[in-house]
């Protein structure tokens, strides 16, 4: 198991190499010379040329993506080109809401979504199933930012149960840590649950018709142990597959949900950066969400062996 | 008293074309220790038979009907709770099926110990030692280090001992077996027929078997009972159903068994088959329900359909002309 964990991250190797380059290649491809966004609208072509220089942006694309790299192996990520912090400080100081975030939200959807998909499964085609199956639908097909306005004007403004936005951090305690992420949370996974309960059915539907369920209910079990213990375990691979591929989504909806709901996390920054043509900090942060991306993966694969025997490692 | 006793057992499916009728009025008994066969063709609702007997049918789109009465109890108007007690613990059941019956993601001690955590309180290192206990009674070498192992680190016929370990956790009083070999090797059949056998006389259940493999039933049968389209068409103790089989489907069932020998003593003669199929369980079925492939068969057969009557000692079977037959033959 170590050894299969060991080979696993090595082989990441490659890939994390891959993606920093087309990282570090943002910075040609995008348009605009950040030399003149940096010098202003006043400089003069001389200021540019020396701004570029000093960023060792003349070099050869090769020297500046070695060295680039030898810094972020390092643990330097560069500095900021507008505010002159260095990005890794500026990631760290945004990293807490935006991953309080993900977490609450990948806890929330899996709490939700994958019951519901079971249910739905066991009643499948009677109202229980209907019901939910339509409320997936529509799940699916609304916006995070409408999803969550509307939460945000039902639950925060009208019934005053909750804050309407903003962010405290985890330091002043977990209730009101997690008062500020109930709503940005639902709303960022609304279209999360309704995919993973739609996977959980249909995963569940093909397990309940197997002997071995049969087996199981001739053995006496509980309902409730043949559906969680037996039937799911056997489900697990193809949710487990959607629950990793969903991070991706959640990265994307961070920043919407940020913006929505007014979180001082990664989303922000990434859009400020965009806006100011920021390319360290661009570069650091879709380094950063690249690198969780694949440690998903990572989890994903390993999962699969907990959770089937079949699967070899 | 009888420790099983059927009576006018119907089970019926809705279905979009109709009710099926898989299984129509069958009554029987099975006697503390006993072994009956129950046998017949594909589809004449033997499996659904078996699984009645448990309330394992789905309920919708099925309804079983009639008396099941289980040491007197009617298991009918049990709570689905009250039946689960008895499910794997007085009542269990072995499947055609050893490949996929078991849970592939479970361990076989799991799904052996679990049965004795729910019905008899045992706790984790209770149930998996008495799990490892049933392992060696089947035969399973090294039952320590298979106990932690999953059931596709078994073969076939290792899988079908940890089914029969399963069944048998308990101290069942009867043992359901729906065609427990057909799946495996012929070699292995017989082992595992054996095992049955002697773990039977152990715990002193009685079996109700389920087969079409009537050297299967010669074999282990103490009674037999024959089905054919849903009703039982025959019922008697195995020599005197085999020495002399009163109806003409039973017959006929007996007659498609190869003989050793018998291509050699000359001319090399076709099997006797039963000509025709099962008649469609949808709609009621007038008159014999044999009467379709039976070569016998008059107009009397197609209008009324014929009772159980004694056509011997402990021997009922449903034919107009049976006696006559037997007589002849």
């Amino acid at each position: 198991m170590v050894s299969y964990i060991l080979r696993r991250i090595l082989s990441t190797l490659p890939v994390m190499g891959i993606v920093a380059l087309f990282v570090f290649s943002l910075l040609y491809i995008a348009p605009g010379d950040p030399a003149a966004v940096i010098a202003g609208d006043q400089a003069s072509p001389a200021d540019v040329e020396r701004i570029r220089q000093g960023l060792g942006l003349d070099r050869p694309f090769l020297v500046q993506f070695g060295t680039w790299l030898w810094h972020i192996l390092h643990g330097d990520l560069g500095t900021s080109i507008f505010t002159n912090l260095p990005v890794s400080a500026m990631i760290a100081q945004r990293i807490e809401p935006t991953f309080s975030l993900m977490a609450i939200t990948l806890v929330l959807t899996i709490l939700v979504a994958v019951p519901l998909g079971v249910a739905a499964a066991w009643k499948a085609g009677s109202w229980v199933d209907r019901t939910i199956m339509a409320f997936a639908v529509f799940a699916f097909s609304l916006p995070v930012f409408v999803v969550g306005y509307v939460l945000a004007y039902v639950f925060a403004l009208q019934f005053e149960w909750l804050p309407v936005q903003g962010y405290t951090p985890l330091a002043a305690g977990i209730w009101p840590w997690l008062q500020n992420l109930i709503l940005p949370a639902l709303a960022l996974g609304s279209v999360y649950i309704a995919l993973i309960a739609r996977i959980t059915r249909a995963s569940m539907l093909e397990v309940l018709q197997q002997d071995y369920v049969r087996t199981a209910r001739a053995k006496g079990l509980g309902q409730r142990n043949i559906l969680f213990v037996h039937a799911l375990k056997n489900a697990a691979v193809p949710i487990v597959t959607v629950i990793g591929i969903g991070i991706a989504l959640l990265i994307g909806g961070a920043v919407v949900t940020e913006s929505v709901f007014a979180i001082p996390g990664l989303g922000r920054l990434t859009i400020d950066a965009i806006l100011r043509r920021d390319y360290p900090v661009i570069q650091g942060i879709v380094l950063l969400f690249s690198f969780l991306y694949v440690l998903v993966n990572l989890m994903v694969d390993v999962t699969y062996t907990l959770v089937d025997p079949r699967i070899r490692y | 008293m009888a420790l099983l006793e059927v009576d006018n057992l119907q089970t019926h499916f809705r279905t979009p074309e109709g009710i099926n009728r898989a299984v129509d009025g069958v009554s029987f008994h099975v006697d503390e220790g006993e072994t009956l066969a129950i046998v017949g063709e594909s589809g004449c609702g033997k499996s659904v038979t078996s699984m009645s007997l448990m309330r394992l049918i789905a309920e919708p789109p099925g309804r079983i009907a009639g008396s099941i009465r289980f040491q007197g109890k009617e298991l009918l108007q049990l709570s689905e709770r009250e039946m689960r007690a008895i499910r794997g613990n007085d009542i269990s059941m072995i499947f055609q099926e050893p490949m996929t019956s078991l849970n592939p993601v479970l361990t076989v001690g799991r799904q052996i110990g679990e049965t004795l955590r729910m019905h008899q309180g045992l706790d984790k290192q209770g149930a998996e030692a008495r799990a490892i206990e049933m392992l060696t009674l089947v035969g399973i070498p090294e039952p320590v280090r298979r106990v932690r192992e999953y059931p596709h680190q078994l073969s076939g016929g290792m899988r079908q001992r940890v089914m029969i370990a399963m069944a048998l956790a308990c101290n069942p009083k009867l043992l359901i077996a729906d065609e427990p070999t057909t799946a495996l090797d012929v070699t292995i059949q017989a082992q595992i027929l054996q095992l049955m056998l002697g773990l039977k006389r152990r715990v002193g259940a009685a079996i109700v078997l389920i087969t079409h493999d009537l050297g299967v039933v010669a074999e282990i049968a103490e009674r037999v009972m024959v089905m054919y389209a849903g009703r039982k068409v025959e019922e008697a103790p195995v020599t005197e159903l085999f020495r002399s089989p009163r109806h003409p489907y039973t017959q006929g069932l007996l007659g498609a068994v190869p003989k050793l020998g018998s291509s050699l003593t000359g001319a090399a003669r076709r099997l006797a088959e039963i000509p025709g199929q099962v008649p469609s369980l949808k709609g009621r079925i007038e008159g014999c329900v044999f009467a379709g492939r039976c070569s016998l068969a008059t107009d009397l057969c197609r209008q009324v359909a014929p009772g159980l009557e004694e056509k011997g000692p402990r021997h009922i079977a449903a034919c107009h002309y049976a006696r006559k037959e037997a007589a002849a033959a």
